[in-house]
């Protein structure tokens, strides 16, 4: 009963949605070339599937993200944690990442194409620029506040300096930590597909450029979806890991 | 009728609280192994731009194993002077010496139970013992972690996280990892403040059993009057801006006290008194009438 209301709040909005799409292009509102019926989405969506071209090109982008994100991640990580522990390492690096840090990604790719080609190279390049600052800045933050008392209960007990890393100062900055890899996979994400619909031969960015140069608006927002999907499958795959990883904190889920 | 009542008690003589003469002078410090010593300690706090004096000239004694209760109204320094003796705050004048050794920082000799449990969250009961016990030691660990949650009366819950643990629970988990080294003195900040009435009787009760096993040192603040003379040995009553020892009164009833006999109250009274006392005109009659009402309020909820 409680999973069937549970189900229910969740399906209402995108059955109206899809409802309301359905009924514009069957009533002839808007042209198909605008926006096609949800069955000619559903349709083809299930030919791109069926053909192997849909997987082909998830696959090239997923790569992409992957192997810019896993960078960014270590990256991210072992800088954050050095600026979150040396304060002299802090300071040095300060100025140059307080300057590159509101460079949009996608700014830096005429650059880097510059540098590296129009190859894979420039976009996992790109696709890490993206996701290392949100991360980066999360790992510091979370370092940043490790509770003085904790400190104090540390100095009380003599703790040293290794096990107070790994005791006290790691599983305290994790939550940040992972809502910086999360905020990282989104920009990720996004970076991929900004990468892909300027200059690529393949992925999902790649499938939207050419669907519209193609005239093929069914593909396209096939190609919309799928990269929405997926974006939110792996927010929750990282989401799922979070939570079993960080089982002492209760989330507010908003109510009474 | 503030004033009445200070007088009627004033006028009352207990034979059992023997107050010492307070002020500026110790008594003859005898530096035997394991004694505490603070003598003509200074400690002032920078607060806004002004170096605000916290505590002036506070001294005082605790022989090894003894039982030391410091009471004051809120804000005279308590904290301080126990962060002083911990040795996470260096004052500016005097020293703190345990036998013949200084304190300069804090130590494994010195325990400290935090007014909040303050238990790492995200490790269970074993662990945050675990966690408080000296990394020099090195085999027989869980034994010594047994023993201790078994001390505390923690027995079955040792995989609890601090977030699964009622109040009383989590200050016996904070007591457990203090006592986890064998300190030679146990400094505990309002350590049940924050529990209600019945779990800090039983609380008290545990820890006269844990102290008589352990026969460490105690050094507990409190503002809670009843519990310090259910407690202590000796009590130590600070007061004033900057705070220094008003009083001390040596506690000679028989343990287990009984809260409800006339040699307690009396000796309530005394130190009511002593809380209160109008030295030197810094506290003004509302701030009196208001601690008063606090401090009438709190021994008629125990
Ligand atoms: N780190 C600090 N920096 C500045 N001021 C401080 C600091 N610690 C304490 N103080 C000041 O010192 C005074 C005494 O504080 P303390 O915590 O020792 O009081 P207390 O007697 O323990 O009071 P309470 O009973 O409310 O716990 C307060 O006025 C407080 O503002
Ligand atoms: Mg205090």
């Amino acid at each position: 009963m409680r999973f069937a209301r549970s189900l229910i709040h969740r399906l209402w909005l995108p059955v109206a949605l899809v409802a309301i799409w359905f009924l514009f292009s069957w009533l002839g509102l808007i042209s198909p070339l605008l926006l096609p019926s949800p069955v000619d989405v559903v349709r083809s969506g299930f030919e791109l599937l069926g053909n192997g071209e849909l997987a082909r090109h998830v696959a090239v982008s997923l790569t992409r993200v992957l192997q810019g994100f896993a960078l960014a991640a270590v990256l991210g990580i072992s800088l954050g944690a050095a600026i979150g522990l040396s304060p002299a390492f802090d300071k040095s690096v300060d100025w140059v990442l307080q300057t590159l840090k509101p460079i949009p990604p996608i700014g830096w790719f005429p650059l880097v194409v510059l540098w590296f080609g129009i190859g894979e190279v420039s976009k996992v390049f790109i696709i890490f620029l993206g996701a290392f600052f949100p991360i980066l800045i999360n790992v510091v933050d979370g370092i940043r506040q490790t509770d003085h008392r904790h400190v104090e209960l540390a100095r009380v007990h003599e703790i040293g300096w290794w096990r107070f890393l790994t005791w006290v100062i790691i599983p305290g900055s994790l939550p940040s930590t992972f809502t910086g890899l999360r905020i990282g996979m989104g920009f990720a994400w996004t970076c991929v597909v900004a990468a892909e619909l300027i200059a690529a031969e393949a992925g999902i960015g790649y499938l939207i450029v050419d669907a519209r140069q193609t005239f093929h608006p069914d593909v396209l927002l096939v190609g919309i979806l799928t990269i929405g999907i997926l974006g939110t499958v792996m927010d929750a795959g990282l989401r799922q890991l979070d939570r079993r990883l960080i089982r002492w904190k209760q989330p507010f889920r908003g109510g009474a | 009728m503030l004033s009445q009542l200070i007088s009627s008690s004033k006028r009352m003589l207990d034979v059992a609280a023997r107050p010492f003469q307070s002020g500026t002078s110790p008594a003859p410090v005898v530096t035997t192994q394991g004694t505490l010593t603070v003598s003509h300690c200074d400690k002032s706090f920078l607060i806004g731009d002004q170096l605000t004096p916290i505590l002036r000239d506070v001294s005082l004694t605790v022989e090894a194993g003894q039982f030391l209760c410091v009471v004051g109204g809120s804000g005279c320094g308590k904290s301080t002077l126990l962060r002083v003796i911990a040795g996470l705050e260096t004052a500016e004048r005097g020293s703190v010496a345990l036998g013949d050794q200084v304190v300069t920082k804090p130590g494994l000799d010195r325990g400290v139970v935090f007014q909040e449990h303050r238990l790492l969250p995200w490790l269970n009961v074993w662990q945050n013992i675990d966690f408080g016990l000296s990394q020099s030691v090195r085999s027989g660990r869980d034994r010594i972690i047994a023993d201790h949650i078994r001390l505390v009366g923690l027995e079955g819950f040792e995989m609890l996280h601090p977030g699964q643990l009622s109040g009383g629970m989590a200050q016996r988990a904070g007591l457990a990892r203090a006592l986890v080294n064998h300190p030679r003195v146990l400094l505990l900040d309002e350590p049940f403040g924050a529990l209600d009435a019945l779990t800090r009787w039983q609380m008290q009760t545990e820890l006269l059993r844990i102290w008589e096993a352990e026969r460490a040192t105690m050094i507990l603040v409190t503002h809670d009057i009843d519990e310090a003379i259910y407690l202590a040995d000796q009590i130590i009553v600070l007061g004033g801006r900057p705070g220094n020892v008003r009083q001390r009164f040596q506690v000679e009833l028989p343990r287990p006290r009984d809260r409800g006999a006339s040699g307690f109250a009396e000796l309530r009274r005394e130190i009511w008194d002593a809380i209160f006392l109008k030295d030197d005109g810094d506290t003004s009659s509302f701030e009196r009438e208001r601690l008063l009402a606090e401090l009438v309020a709190e021994s008629h909820a125990t």
